[in-house]
């Protein structure tokens, strides 16, 4: 089979899931911008502060809206004493629901505007109620107008769709992340594709509603209706069966993290349960997906939490710290530390070999004096990290320029001279295969980043679970992570996580 | 349909005024009594406050002060709907409603009624109209401009109401058709006992169909009379005004006639 077709076989679930999100996101949208849309005709300056509003939240990158539920949700959850989901569908349903408002309210309001005033008149000089004006003659002389608006507003929601895997709601953006962050373009393109089918698909049975509507052919508006309510019906059709018991289980979003999912899926399966993949969440959310509900388990790192979710700056030793993360999380939210991995993936900064050697540079000492006539590359987020801030207290490094890539771009920077040095990961394949010179940090600045296996609190007790997860502690050295990793990060002769977790798992003999 | 026996009701305004915001008054304190079944035509130069008055007594337009009454009841009682259902309403602009055909159109006011089988009904208007009942399935924009306003009159007259309020209804239409429409609505008129109040700026039209001529200036009625004694002179300055424009065409064309 191709890549390709493999590929499509991951579609169907992520398409249903795809479709359900969007059409809800709509529905949600018409129910509130559709009275917005007739009161804003009426009033205008309701019609200012609502149009206002809306064109705001499209000023809002769709990446930053959906990201910005996560801690407006904590917020609110945390007000009403808990139980609001801030992670997976809820925040993708509001975030999206944002977006598809403008399109229906401005083509709403800018249809009633635009109603023939003699034909207004004639409803009143009927004697028509104001719901009867409405109903026979507002809304079907407004309809093609707003028919217009409700499938561009479609269209945004199923794109912007896409964008809703890094709050941990699955949809066809699994696929294009997973894809990118691997390098699978078969992968991409899979995600791609059917997103943007599923767009045309919904778009032209809209313009068959809108056509329909427009020269009065009501067999055409129901067939078209019906084929759209049949395909949210096929999509809601896998929820009606009953399900065994599933394990969710979380990974960031680079190939290491891909990896140990498959790993610890495939042992989970092994011990009869079902498994489930949420992959490509964002660092600062997966905890608190874990801690939550919506996913079972993940692997962290340990200077990660450390930094971040405990706020430490001092650098004990590497089982100290483990052990003290342990208590931190069982104490604050009930989360199980089943142990250690057996390696370290902790931020570390790469030169090329040859470049290191030439200008003696072999520790962030020796960084920080020639860093004024270098150029950083990091990955998106490590300019913003606590890790960073202890580098520069800890050594008074100034680079002439820093640059933000993600991680695959951020080695072909690095390899093509774009950037002298990179803000790396100490269990990437790529350092020893592009002989990269790892650079020793000899003021103990960055914590140590054990890998961890996390449990949520309501399987912390899990005995057959533990049972199952219990083996791959202190089980993976980094040279078999690194590995493993370089299988699917390599640019010839690339293969998938899944492969690459069956190839590790037989290397380590699980 | 009212039978021929039965009369339109009876129209009084009392001490009507309309002040718009700003100050601008359209009506300025008018009283007057429309007997039932009469034929009135209330004309006026542009901005005098014709279309106003008319419109105060559907409630399309609200009086800022003084009571309009229908058969000695107030029409601020009750639902403004209920009023209107009750009056057949005309104007200029016609309003079809363009997603609806011609016969959805006249069967509107059947349908808000509860009516169900309207067919009858309607092929009954179309005929009243002098328009041919195979329209009933045509789209409004189908139709010509006078062929329309036919349309907005058999309408107005779908649930038999005794009152009809026509505002500038042929002022858009071709001379022939203005003609031809204005004598079929006064035989209308004459027919279904109708009351009828008409307003026009065209003086001749108001001389020929109506039998009590208003004429109004800056929101005030200042010539109540019948056609012959406008055309005798008796109404003033304005009415005499008015009804010189007429007259000295009607002169020179039969000075012409005469010449040839």
């Amino acid at each position: 089979m191709s890549p390709f077709l493999e590929a499509m076989t991951r579609v169907p679930p992520l398409l249903a899931a795809h479709l359900l999100l969007a059409a809800a996101a709509l529905a949600l949208g018409l129910a509130i911008s559709l009275p917005l849309a007739i009161w804003s005709a009426r009033r205008p300056g309701v019609a200012r502060v609502a149009l206002a509003f809306a064109s705001l939240v499209q000023t809002i990158p769709s990446l930053a809206l959906l990201a910005l539920f996560y801690p407006l949700l904590l917020f609110v959850s945390g007000l009403v004493g808990g139980g609001i989901p801030a992670l997976g569908f809820l925040p993708s349903l509001l975030a999206l629901t944002l977006y598809a408002l403008l399109p229906i309210l401005r083509n709403g309001v800018t249809g009633l505007a635009g109603i023939d005033p003699a034909v207004i008149e004639a409803a009143d000089g009927i004697g028509m109620t104001a719901w009867q004006k409405l109903r026979l003659v507002e809304a079907p002389l407004v309809a093609p107008v707003l028919m217009a608006g409700v499938r561009t507003a479609a269209v945004w929601t199923i794109g912007a769709a896409t964008l809703s895997t890094t709050v941990g709601q699955p949809s066809l953006g699994d696929l294009i992340f997973a894809g990118l962050q691997t390098q699978n373009w078969a992968l991409v393109l899979a995600g791609c594709v059917s997103a943007a089918g599923l767009a045309l698909a919904v778009d032209a049975l809209l313009g068959l509603i809108e056509r329909g509507i427009a020269t009065r052919r009501r067999g055409r508006v129901y067939g078209a209706g019906a084929v759209l309510l049949l395909g949210v019906l096929a999509a809601l059709a896998p929820l009606a069966v009953p399900r065994s018991p599933t394990i969710v289980i979380g990974a960031k979003n680079f190939s290491e993290q891909y990896i140990l999912a498959r790993v610890i899926g495939h042992r989970l399966e092994q011990a009869g349960y079902r498994v489930e993949y949420r992959e490509g969440l964002g660092s600062a959310v997966i905890y608190g997906a874990l801690s939550s509900g919506p996913i079972d388990v993940y692997v962290d790192y340990a200077g990660t939490l450390w930094t971040n979710a405990m706020r430490r700056s001092d650098t004990p030793a590497r089982p100290a710290m483990v052990a003290a993360i342990g208590a931190w999380s069982a104490q604050t939210s009930g989360v199980r530390l089943l142990g250690a991995l057996g390696f370290e993936n902790a931020y570390a900064f790469a030169m090329r070999g040859e470049a290191a050697r030439a200008k003696g540079i072999v520790s962030l000492d020796d960084l920080a004096r020639a860093a004024p006539g270098l150029t950083l590359g990091s990955d998106l987020e490590f300019l913003e990290r606590p890790e960073w801030a202890a580098v520069q207290r800890a050594y008074p490094i100034r680079f002439a320029a820093t640059h933000a890539y993600s991680p695959t771009f951020m080695y072909r920077a690095l390899e093509s001279g774009q950037v002298d040095v990179i803000s790396a990961f100490s269990s990437d394949g790529r350092i020893a295969a592009e002989h990269l010179t790892v650079l020793t940090d000899p003021r103990r600045a960055i914590p140590g980043y054990d890998a961890i296996l996390l449990l949520a609190p309501k399987r912390a007790k899990d005995a057959r679970l533990v049972a199952a997860l219990k083996p791959l502690v202190g089980r993976i050295p980094v040279a078999s992570m690194r590995e493993a990793n370089y299988l699917v990060d390599r640019d010839r002769g690339k293969v998938s996580p899944e492969d690459a977790a069956r190839w590790l798992e037989r290397r380590l003999g699980l | 349909m009212p039978d021929s026996h039965s009369t339109g009701p009876s129209v009084a305004f009392d001490a009507v005024t309309k002040r718009y915001r700003g100050g601008a008054v359209a009506v300025d304190d008018v009283s007057l009594e429309i007997a039932g079944g009469a034929f009135v035509a209330l004309v006026g130069s542009s901005g005098s406050g014709k279309s106003t008055l008319l419109k105060m007594i559907n409630r399309l337009i609200v009086p800022s002060a003084g009571l309009v009454r229908i058969d000695g009841t107030d029409v601020a009682e009750g639902a403004a709907p209920a009023l209107r259902r009750r009056i057949g309403y005309v104007f200029q602009n016609i309003g079809l409603f363009p997603h609806m055909t011609v016969g959805e159109n006249v069967a509107i006011g059947l349908r808000l009624a509860g009516g169900r089988d309207t067919a009858a009904r309607v092929a009954a208007l179309l005929d009243l109209v002098d328009l041919p009942q195979a329209f009933a399935v045509r789209m409004p924009d189908a139709l010509s401009g006078g062929q329309r306003q036919r349309v907005g009159v058999a309408r107005a007259l779908a649930t038999a109401p005794g009152l009809l309020l026509l505002d500038e209804p042929f002022g858009a239409l071709d001379p022939v058709t203005r003609d031809q429409l204005g004598t079929a609505v006064r035989a209308l008129h004459d027919r279904l006992g109708l009351t009828t109040i008409m307003v026009t700026h065209d003086m001749a039209e108001a001389l020929i169909l109506a039998d009590r001529v208003l004429v109004m200036d800056a929101g005030r009625i200042v010539a109540d009379a019948t056609p012959q004694a406008l055309l005798a002179g008796q109404g003033g300055a304005v009415a005499d005004a008015l009804v010189a424009v007429p007259r000295e065409q009607a002169r020179r064309l039969r000075a012409l006639e005469e010449g040839a």
